[in-house]
């Protein structure tokens, strides 16, 4: 499954690298702790977080991680969206809160097996 | 698969205290190195970890440090010393969940406790050593499959 599989399901507003979209996700982490993405999360996985700031580009590209979906109607600040942009990690932000978009995630990779 | 190391190799990088800008500079460099060794995926996972988490807490705590790395046919070590607060009690630094981060760093999803032992659980030596009001230093050393 890609990441844009789910830009209708999450309402997900794209911020940067658009080209991202077309990477195919492994799973799903959500954690609003940076050292326990670092320790945990795998790549291939979408971050789900309501973090926005600049660091969060750093652990996504270190961790090789899918995409960041922000949550709760947050915004990345312009210094986020730079350096996203610069390294090609995928922001997206949506309305939901994290606990129903990942619950929307679950569903839609558990019924693809 | 064969790492391609024939001679050693060592490096440093310094880091600046407070730079959350750069953070994750130094330890994306040695990965990028590692990767064009080609050295083993969990290895360089678990390197990253660990590098990290030393170079985000001399920019958490730090005025400065320097995170320096020495690879081998064995594996790679890596020392990271700072010029910072230094650490009161180890002992309680090394428990899970202690931190003495700022509430502005803990709001960023830093200071959770989580940095040391992390570093600890992705080396194969860890050790810490760190004097009040003078600074830590840490040695890593990673074992190559």
């Amino acid at each position: 499954m890609k990441l844009s599989d789910f830009v209708g399901e999450l309402s997900l507003e794209i911020n940067t690298c658009k080209d991202g979209l077309q990477r195919e996700i492994t799973g799903v982490y959500v954690s609003d702790l940076l050292s326990d993405v670092m320790a945990n999360s795998k790549a291939g996985d979408v971050w789900i977080t309501l973090q926005t700031h600049l660091n969060i580009v750093a652990v996504a590209g270190m961790k090789d991680l899918a995409g960041i979906i922000i949550v709760g109607g947050r915004k990345p600040p312009e210094d986020t969206r730079q350096k996203a942009e610069a390294e090609k990690i995928t922001i997206m932000t949506t309305p939901m809160p994290a606990f129903e978009a990942a619950g929307r995630m679950y569903q839609k990779l558990k019924q693809q097996g | 698969m064969p790492i391609n190391i024939d001679k050693e190799i060592e490096g440093s990088f310094q880091i600046i205290g407070g730079n959350f800008v750069n953070a994750g500079e130094a330890s994306t460099q040695l990965k990028l190195l590692l990767s064009k060794l080609g050295v083993d995926e969990e290895i360089i996972r678990r390197t990253a970890i660990a590098t990290f988490e030393a170079e985000m807490n001399v920019i958490i705590y730090a005025a400065a440090g320097r995170m320096h790395y020495h690879i081998t046919q064995q594996g790679i070590s890596i020392k990271v010393d700072d010029m910072g607060p230094g650490i009161e009690d180890i002992g309680l630094a090394m428990q899970e969940g202690y931190s003495t981060a700022p509430d502005w760093v803990r709001e960023m999803g830093w200071g959770a406790g989580m940095g040391l032992p992390n570093m600890k659980k992705n080396s194969d030596i860890f050790k810490i050593d760190s004097v009040v009001g003078e600074g830590t230093t840490i040695e890593m050393f990673i074992n190559f499959p």
